[in-house]
């Protein structure tokens, strides 16, 4: 649980404050989403759609987030609990994180525009959903291979079980 | 943890609660209890956030640093060689509206004139060690230029064509010791032979030994049959001092050329010559004294249009009447 907590700040303040600021043409390279695959894919999906919405709701009320709150808590948490199946289902290689990254990427973009989309926002329509959509996921799956096994490795060695008091 | 229908109605849960926070917060606006929520999450998040940034800052500036290098040399080389190009262009203007200027001088000449001229420009000058006062001008036979022409410049009478290429011809300058020509003064009408003498003022011999000559007296060329080699009324250069020979009966008078030689470029060869005598038209406004006013004849002063054919002035131009005609010596 403290683990889990640490890495989302650290993932939260390292995105916003480094990967953001790389000036990357397109999106910014989705650190909070490669932490939640790596801990959902360690815990299961319960843990990873908890997981996933703390996460997203750090997102939505640390600093620069001018959006409605709970946006990226929805998507995130759909990206844990879909990441958490995906992992508890099939076997696992060297390629899988990165596969769940790519698809979890485009899905990501896909849906927070989409939740935008039905509470009145439409400026995805007007920044290019697809360039974002293509830049986001060539740059999560070139971070995923570092940084996924590296979380789950840190979950198993230091939180094996997470006491979660309300599962 | 694997009991999906329990997982499923977490997720549900979380979900909803996700929609609930998001109408709460559009619905609230300014004042919804997200925004209380958001203040403590930029309180907590802030500092970290700015602590990371100044952390990384270094580092981010080490690697644009590298980055831009590669583009600073060649911004730099570029800019270096933009200021040398337009230093350039610079320079040649300043050379450019000199020849605009020697080119309206000349152009003046030849209206006033009549004449009707072939610009050419020296590109190459002989060597005073040869004893031979010459220069090559980029003008030739294809140009209509041949032999035994005159060269004018805005100044005056710079010389005659000896030689002619396709491409390119021969002047011999009027400085050249071996350059003669028939002048008159402009105000007495008195005339005479000017002869080149190399770098020392050229030097006339007047027919009258009684004429009355005075320094300042101005002298104009007066024409030859056909208006080869010289054409009439072009400005040769102005007496500074006047020497009674003993013995002969003609006076010698040293002539300083209107032309500066040494800094020739652009000439005007004169491939037509005038219908009638220019007289000193051409000659510039003496120094307090009012010239006549000239006769401008725009129809003969177009020079850069001249064609070939036109240079064959001697065909159909007719050679001044009234006036002494003298060959060369």
């Amino acid at each position: 649980m403290l683990y889990a907590a640490v890495l989302i700040v650290v993932g939260l303040v390292l995105q916003v404050s480094v990967l953001a600021r790389l000036g990357l043409p397109g999106a910014v390279p989705d650190l909070l989403l490669l932490v939640v695959v790596g801990m959902a894919m360690t815990y299961g999906p319960t843990a990873g759609c908890v997981i996933g919405f703390a996460a997203g709701l750090c997102a939505d009320l640390a600093p620069p987030a001018d959006h409605a709150a709970g946006r990226y808590a929805f998507v995130l948490c759909v990206a844990g609990y879909a990441a958490g199946l995906f992992a508890s289902r099939n076997r696992q290689s060297a390629l899988t994180p990165i596969l769940v990254v790519v698809v979890l990427a485009a899905l990501t973009t896909v849906l927070y525009a989409g939740v935008g989309a039905l509470v009145g926002d439409t400026a995805a329509r007007d920044v290019g959903l697809g360039h974002l959509m293509v830049t986001s996921v060539v740059y999560d799956a070139v971070l995923a291979p570092f940084v996924v096994p590296l979380v789950m490795a840190g979950a198993r060695r230091t939180d094996p079980q997470p006491m979660l008091p309300i599962i | 943890m694997r009991d999906t229908r329990r997982s499923r109605m977490i997720l549900v849960l979380l979900l909803a609660i996700s929609f609930a926070l998001i109408t709460v917060d559009i619905r609230g606006g300014r004042n919804s209890p997200v925004s209380h929520v958001r203040d403590w999450a930029s309180a907590v998040f802030g500092p970290a956030e700015e602590a990371t940034a100044d952390a990384v800052d270094p580092i981010g500036r080490a690697i644009d640093a590298v980055r831009d290098a590669g583009s600073h040399e060649d911004e730099k080389k570029k800019l270096q060689q933009e200021n040398a190009r337009l230093r350039q262009e610079l320079e040649n203007i300043e050379l450019d509206r000199n020849r605009v200027a020697e080119l309206d001088r000349l152009l003046r000449v030849a209206a006033v004139g009549q004449y009707k001229i072939k610009p050419a420009r020296v590109v190459a000058v002989g060597a005073a060690q040869s004893f031979s006062w010459t220069v090559t001008i980029d003008a030739g036979s294809g140009d209509g230029i041949k032999p035994d022409m005159t060269v004018v410049n805005g100044e005056g009478l710079v010389g005659r064509v000896t030689s002619v290429g396709p491409m390119t011809a021969t002047v011999l300058l009027a400085t050249d010791p071996g350059f003669s020509v028939g002048s008159r003064m402009a105000g007495s009408m008195e005339i005479g032979i000017t002869t080149g003498q190399g770098d020392r003022p050229m030097k006339l011999s007047l027919l009258n030994g009684q004429a009355q000559v005075k320094t300042g007296d101005r002298l104009v060329t007066f024409g030859s049959q056909g208006g080869r080699p010289f054409v009439p009324g072009v400005p040769v250069g102005e007496v500074t001092e006047i020497r009674a020979t003993p013995g002969a009966l003609t006076k010698t008078v040293e002539v300083k050329p209107f032309v500066k030689f040494t800094s020739l470029d652009t000439v005007g060869v004169v491939v037509e010559p005038p219908r009638t005598d220019p007289r000193d038209a051409v000659l510039p406004p003496a120094p307090g004294q009012q010239q006549p006013p000239a006769p401008v004849a725009p129809a003969a002063a177009t020079p850069a249009t001249t064609p070939p054919a036109s240079g064959k002035p001697q065909a159909n131009g007719r050679p001044p009447k009234n006036e002494p005609t003298t060959g060369r010596d």
